[in-house]
């Protein structure tokens, strides 16, 4: 039972995923950050994500009349977006800081709308992906001692 | 009688007489007093006299002749000795004052004369220097008038302006009746009217240029006067009164090359005008020297004037032109970088919206197929893949010539086998030839090395096409290829006799030639084969499926590779051979392999060792600091991660190998980062290498950053499998000897 769970929650992860990729929220680099997660860092992505939510709200929250301070912010928010493969984000970024330097006031606007829209929902699909995540770890940890004394017999009776 | 010591004048008293004498000696006695005090009185009066002893003299001895003939008055009578004792005195004295009077007198006359005659001599003097004064005068004033003049015409530069000046102040000046300018026409040899003082508008009036009196005139560069019945002189209709005195002057017309360095003008050139002036009639006037010469001075001041202006003229037609000239430069230019931009843009769009539906299409299609298919099926999926690969090679062909011509191409150096190149080769065109039932021999010379140093890929691609050429274009017979080393005595192209393949010690020159049996080609149509998208063979059009561009890459790739590709035919049906020289590099000599199997496929031998190598991340923002972090941790890195470059600056130590600085840093100079390092390692041999993580794509940045001393760019998001190669290649030879 628990180890159907395991798998369950394993094919939930991937078909969310598989969702946000086909979406175009994530990109390739997210897979990368997965890759370099291993048993010497095991939360590695979770923590990266944590510290680019932690650095957003900064830019996210901020009133805006600077249209430099807003470039700087944004270009900042750009390349975190980039570094954890956030591409829908990024995309909005981009768009953000063209209408920034055009000094373009209700293009800023927009964009800023768009740009909160698109991070709360990446916000909420991670959320989801890492709460599929350790519920899938903690049935993991529980399923070992079960195989493990599966495995145990079976040579024995074998 | 008394004794009365008197002395009786000698002779006997007359009474009358007596009286006479007694009153001529008193007036002449008064005479002799006064003249002296004449003499005095007026001397005094005058400012200079220089005779003033001889004055005193001359006074002396006319006191002493009067008191002598005073004293004569009492000797008319009985008078005492005393007296006569006086009298003689006086005598005495006044003899001697007379003598020495007249012995000065001798010295002094001749110089009282000769004061007159001075003053003669001064006086004609004068009147000469009275004349000289005005001739110099009359001169003053003619030169004064031609600097006004002068004045006046040269302070334009419109032609028109200054020849109705010169007219106008020469009137004046002269006063003048009339005054007028004939110019040559366009042909030369007539003079036309074209200037004149009084008639505002002149009558087109010419004469032929070859009258005598004209020719006069200009043969000297004198005024020279001439009959007003000439036919230049006849400017007014005819009156009744007599006409004045007319004079005729050259005006040369100079040209720009008539000014050589250092001279006075050449009067070579055989253009004049001719400027005529006529005195007043009725005025009994006559041409004076200096009236001549003042005319002779304008004629050369306005031939100056005249020359200016055409010169002015000259260059400002010459501005308006190079003005047109700039705009019609300009517009071409815009135009060029309109076409420049457009292809740019068309590039870009063929480089990803077309390849990835391209790729689609030959990826899918292979699956498709392994899958089961009808036979039908089967050949029809063969052709899908036949085509788009086709259409994947133009794609890249076109993608290739441009990335060739924009320079930005560059070969994939690697130690491959000759060998197995040409083996290859072989295998690929066999089919096809023996299909047309053509032949292929290759052979290959003994002192041919084994492996060389070069870019394999496109080597081969190369071979590859020239040989497909050659099949091509063959209906029967067959190839034959031949690989040797070039030697600087083998036949060279005759087109390019300056290419000398010279050997070293660490390249050598490969020269291939394919020999075929076919169709040969014009020899006017040789230089037209390596041309883009030039088709020589219309009537092979049908068959040979080639865009026209294989050549012309070939060629391109060839001058990559410092070599040359020409073809020879003797004509239509006498087959062709093409040759093609590309310098190689012999292995194990150059210092870019150390290896002889070196291939360039990540996973040569498992993950490289990094283990607990040192290196540095710099990034300000948090999240990428982190992912590089992770990124070089999994790699077996020990990482060090700085937020800025002043902290970066302080920890770096020679036991770091590589820094990663990210350059993306607005308001932040992670150039000047480099530098700094570079100069904290100056003095030592090991310095860390420095990479750049950037994920700006342009050429700038890549530049900028190997500018400053960066040794490697890496273009944002890397991954896991990019950063292994890279840092592994970086380590094994201390510098990337790809970067992206």
């Amino acid at each position: 039972m628990l180890g159907l769970s395991v798998d369950r929650l394993r094919a939930d992860m991937n078909r969310l995923l598989a969702l946000l990729f086909h979406q175009g929220v994530l990109d390739e680099q997210f897979l990368q950050l997965q890759q370099l997660q291993d048993e010497s860092s095991p939360n590695f992505v979770s923590e990266v994500v944590n510290i680019y939510f932690h650095e957003s709200e900064k830019l996210v929250d901020k009133e805006f009349s600077d249209y430099k301070k807003m470039g700087v912010h944004l270009n900042q928010f750009m390349g975190s977006s980039s570094s954890i493969g956030a591409q829908r984000v990024r995309n909005v970024c981009v768009a953000f800081r063209a209408a920034s330097e055009q000094n373009n006031r209700p293009g800023c606007l927009r964009a800023l709308e768009l740009l909160e829209y698109e991070y709360c929902y990446l916000k909420n699909k991670l959320h989801e992906l890492f709460q599929i995540e350790q519920q899938r770890i903690l049935a993991a940890a529980v399923r070992y001692p079960v195989v493990q004394q599966q495995l145990q017999q079976h040579p024995n009776n074998a | 009688m008394e004794f009365c010591n008197c002395i009786e004048p000698p002779w006997p008293a007359d009474e009358l007489l007596m009286k006479y004498q007694y009153i001529s000696d008193f007036f002449i006695a008064l005479a002799y007093f006064s003249i002296p005090l004449e003499l005095i009185y007026f001397v005094k009066k005058s400012a200079v006299f220089p005779y003033r002893w001889v004055l005193v003299q001359f006074g002396a001895f006319i006191v002493l002749c009067g008191a002598t003939h005073l004293i004569n008055l009492w000797t008319f009578t009985l008078h005492t000795r005393t007296v006569a004792i006086v009298m003689t005195t006086s005598k005495i004295l006044t003899a001697v004052v007379s003598c020495a009077t007249a012995l000065m007198l001798v010295h002094i006359i001749p110089d009282l004369l000769s004061v007159k005659t001075r003053e003669l001599f001064l006086k004609n003097k004068a009147a000469e220097l009275d004349k000289e004064m005005g001739l110099i005068r009359t001169q003053e004033e003619t030169g004064r008038h031609v600097r006004m003049l002068t004045h006046e015409i040269r302070s334009t530069l419109d032609r028109h302006t200054i020849l109705k000046t010169t007219l106008v102040e020469l009137g004046r000046t002269l006063g003048l009746e009339e005054c007028a300018l004939w110019m040559p026409t366009r042909t030369g040899l007539e003079l036309q009217l074209s200037y004149t003082l009084r008639h505002q508008n002149p009558v087109e009036f010419t004469v032929p240029i070859q009258l005598p009196v004209i020719n006069q005139v200009f043969n000297t560069s004198r005024a020279v006067t001439i009959s007003p019945n000439s036919p230049v002189a006849r400017l007014r209709p005819a009156g009744k009164y007599m006409p004045g005195d007319v004079v005729a002057v050259r005006v040369p017309l100079l040209h720009l090359s008539n000014f050589q360095i250092h001279d006075w003008p050449e009067l070579s050139t055989k253009r004049f005008a001719l400027m005529v002036l006529v005195l007043p009639s009725d005025s009994a006037r006559q041409w004076h020297v200096h009236e001549l010469e003042l005319v002779e001075v304008v004629a050369d001041q306005v031939a100056v004037a005249l020359s200016h202006a055409a010169i002015l003229e000259e260059s400002m037609r010459a501005r308006d032109l190079l003005m047109e000239q700039n705009v019609a430069l300009d517009r071409a230019r815009r135009e060029a970088e309109t076409a420049v931009r457009a292809r740019n843009d068309f590039l870009a769009v063929m480089n990803h919206e077309m390849r990835t539906p391209m790729h689609a299409i030959i990826a899918l299609s292979s699956l498709l197929q392994e899958t089961e298919l009808m036979p039908e099926q089967r050949l029809m999926v063969e052709t899908i893949l036949k085509s788009s690969n086709l259409l994947a090679t133009l794609i890249n062909d076109v993608l290739d010539l441009s990335r060739l011509e924009d320079g930005s191409l560059q070969l994939e150096i690697g130690n491959f086998s000759l060998h197995s190149l040409f083996k290859e080769a072989l295998n690929l065109i066999k089919p096809i030839a023996s299909v047309k039932k053509l032949y292929v021999t290759l052979s290959m010379s003994p002192d041919l090395p084994e492996y060389a140093v070069g870019d394999e890929k496109r080597l081969l691609q190369v071979l590859l096409n020239v040989v497909g050429n050659a099949v091509k274009f063959t209906k029967e017979g067959g190839i034959s290829i031949s690989a040797f080393v070039a030697k600087s005595d083998s036949v060279r192209d005759p087109q390019a006799p300056d290419f000398f393949p010279i050997p070293s010690d660490n390249h050598f020159y490969l020269r291939v030639e394919v020999k075929d049996t076919g169709a040969g080609i014009n020899p006017q149509d040789i230089p037209k084969l390596f041309m883009k998208f030039v088709q020589s063979q219309p009537l092979a059009a049908k068959n040979s499926g080639g865009s026209g561009l294989g050549l012309a890459i070939c060629k391109r790739f060839v001058n990559l590779m410092e070599g040359h590709i020409w073809i020879e035919s003797e004509g239509l049906g006498r087959g062709t051979k093409a040759i093609f020289i590309v310098k190689l590099g012999i292995v194990g000599r150059s210092n870019e392999s150390k290896l002889p199997f070196l291939h360039k496929s990540p996973g040569n031998t498992g993950k490289p060792n990094f283990a607990g190598l040192k290196v540095i991340v710099m990034d300000d923002n948090s999240v990428g600091r982190m992912v590089t972090k992770g990124l070089l941790t999994h790699l077996g890195f020990d990482v060090l991660a700085v937020a800025s470059g002043d902290e970066c600056v302080r920890v770096v130590t020679h036991e770091h190998k590589v820094v990663f600085l990210d350059v993306n840093i607005p308001g932040f100079d992670s150039f000047e980062v480099a530098v700094r390092i570079r100069e904290k390692f100056s003095k030592r041999p090991e310095r860390p290498i420095i990479i750049a993580l950037t994920g700006n794509t342009d050429r700038m940045t890549k530049e900028s950053c190997l500018r400053v001393g960066m040794d490697g760019v890496l273009l944002k998001p890397v991954s896991v499998d990019k950063m292994r190669s890279v840092l592994s290649d970086l380590l094994e030879h201390g510098y990337l000897v790809e970067s992206q």
